[in-house]
């Protein structure tokens, strides 16, 4: 252990993320969220505040491609990432096949969880593996309506719009497994 | 939340060194960043060491065991196929704790040093002995459905505390004996699981026997035990929920039908992962039948002092001690 260092006194930091392809750097306070910094520094308000506590998932955000909370991650730890919100899942005005499913499927109500599910439905598709619910831990099980739910379970809809998430979710992973 | 300096550290050595009074290291910040918003913790320096070289899961040197580092997050633990094959009791505690997002972000370090839920731990207008030693413990007289019901030191005044521990992962990582790695001031050293998490007695802020400025790098497991493993979560909801009780346990059933070997764990029911020593102990020899699974739940609970609010959790753990070792020795 060490005296505090001149270093220990400086509260802000530069940080560098590239959001949606862009490449942005800004100073913040250290005691800044990811999720502020998208919203609040940058405009990007697709990522939604819910609970700020990690409960809710509706700040779900890939990082460096796999889903995370952006409300429990301190921006100047991500230095460096590659951040995607809902704002950089479609291609133009092409929506991404889960966004397109979401609204076939009729997947939310008020659609304020809806940013996080999109985002973590699109890291969740990309993750492979065993979840709890798995009954083989070897295998990659097919993502059946069960495993969906599990994978899912981050992701509170005070609607109750599950139902169709799941409906919406299984027609893009099945899309994803033909050739 | 409390202005605080960030320093990110580039090596183990490097995180100790920096490491000074009011200084915490950071994981995945997953549950130290909700405590810094909730104002329960308040460093002046983080030191983040999410970064470090500490993200390998491989062999222990030695043979036969393995290696994970302190730095490797949930979700990569629970996904290597070392851990699926060999030790499933341990990727399934992992997979059924927290969400997906959490999990991708949560290491492994911080996961065994996150705090308590006790909802008055986390309100900072509430007294409570864990977070300001010797103002009290509300949740006595208040709510404590899902707190301790063994090892904990209600009736202990200023030093009162039936908090839980709430992680999946520490509990089969105590029923696997794990070994965790530890790096400080004072140099490095080995803890055994269980021994790195405490019970209350007079000092219930003090969540394990590490030191300030001790740095978790690794955990070593042992070469797999004969037999077969699970564990199960018994929660208030099917997912992302906080175990009510758990249970890792291995079970060894020799051909004649007794009980060879058996490690026990249990969660959510004390201030640490509980290993059931006296479970194990009781079925050791005997046919392995739900009878005497049974019996060894007795045993081991008649250790347990529920409180007003929470002697269900008895009956639950009783329960699921003999549904499990039944489950095992079909
Ligand atoms: C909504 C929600 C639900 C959850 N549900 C569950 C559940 O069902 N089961 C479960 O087990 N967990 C659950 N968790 C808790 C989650 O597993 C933990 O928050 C996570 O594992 C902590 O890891 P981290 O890396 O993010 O730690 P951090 O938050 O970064 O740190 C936690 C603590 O560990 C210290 N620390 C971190 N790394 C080290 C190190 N290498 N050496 C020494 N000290 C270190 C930090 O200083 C801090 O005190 C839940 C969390 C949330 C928010
Ligand atoms: S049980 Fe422990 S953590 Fe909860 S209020 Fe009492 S002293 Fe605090
Ligand atoms: S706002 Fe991040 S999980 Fe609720
Ligand atoms: S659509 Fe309203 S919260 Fe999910």
């Amino acid at each position: 252990m060490t005296a505090p260092e001149a270093g220990d006194q400086v509260h802000t930091a530069t940080v560098t993320l590239t959001v949606n392809g862009e490449s942005r750097a800004l100073e913040v306070d250290t005691r800044t969220s990811l999720l502020d910094l998208l919203r609040e520094h940058l405009g990007l308000t697709g990522s939604k505040k819910g609970c700020d506590h990690g409960q809710c998932g509706a700040c779900t955000v890939l990082i460096g491609g796999r889903r995370a909370n952006a409300c429990l991650a301190l921006a100047v730890a991500h230095d460096g990432a590659e951040v995607t919100t809902v704002e950089g899942l479609a291609d133009g005005d092409a929506l991404h096949p889960l966004q397109d499913a979401f609204i076939r499927y009729d997947a939310f109500q008020c659609g304020y969880c809806t940013p996080g599910q999109l985002c973590s439905a699109a890291g969740m598709l990309t993750e492979g593996g065993p979840s709890a619910v798995t009954a083989d831990l070897t295998g990659d099980p097919a993502l059946t309506p069960g495993e969906i739910r599990e994978r899912m379970s981050g992701n509170l809809c005070r609607c109750g719009a599950y139902v169709n998430i799941v409906r919406a979710v299984t027609a893009v992973s099945t899309a994803g497994t033909e050739p | 939340m409390r202005p605080f300096a960030y320093f990110r550290a580039e090596d183990p050595a490097d995180a100790v060194a920096r490491f000074g009074p009011g200084a915490m290291y950071l994981g995945g910040g997953t549950n130290l960043v909700d405590l810094m918003r909730l104002g329960v913790a308040r460093p002046g320096l983080l030191v983040d060491v999410s970064r470090l070289p500490l993200d390998r899961v491989g062999p222990a040197a030695g043979g036969g065991g393995l290696l994970i580092g302190a730095a490797v997050r949930n979700s990569d633990l629970a996904a290597h196929p070392l851990v699926r094959e060999r030790y499933p009791m341990l990727a399934r505690a992992v997979l059924s704790g927290a969400s997906g997002q959490i999990r991708n972000m949560a290491t492994v370090g911080g996961n065994l040093l996150q705090r308590t839920r006790c909802a008055y731990f986390q309100d900072v207008s509430m007294p409570c002995n864990k977070r300001a030693p010797g103002s009290g413990c509300p949740a006595i007289a208040g709510d404590h459905e899902n707190l301790a019901i063994i090892g904990h030191s209600a009736g202990a005044g200023g030093s009162a505390c039936v908090a839980t521990h709430p992680s999946d992962m520490a509990v089969a990582l105590t029923a696997l004996d794990a070994r965790v790695h530890v790096t400080g001031a004072a140099g490095d050293r080995v803890i055994p699981m269980p021994g790195l998490h405490r019970l209350p007695g007079a000092e219930p802020d003090r969540d394990t026997v590490l030191e300030a400025g001790d740095l978790i790098t690794a955990v070593e497991l042992p070469p797999p035990p004969p037999g077969r493993s699970l564990y199960r979560k018994v929660r208030e909801r099917a997912s992302f929920a906080f175990a009510l009780v758990s249970a890792a346990a291995l079970l060894d059933v020799a051909g004649d039908g007794t009980t060879r070997g058996c490690k026990l764990a249990l969660g959510g029911v004390a201030h640490a992962p509980w290993r059931a020593y006296t479970a194990e102990r009781a079925v050791a020899g005997l046919p392995a039948t739900a009878s005497a699974f049974s019996a060894a739940a007795d045993a081991e609970l008649a250790q347990a002092r529920p409180l007003p609010g929470n002697a269900h959790k008895v009956a639950l753990a009783r329960g699921l001690i003999t549904a499990v070792l039944e489950e095992l020795s079909r």
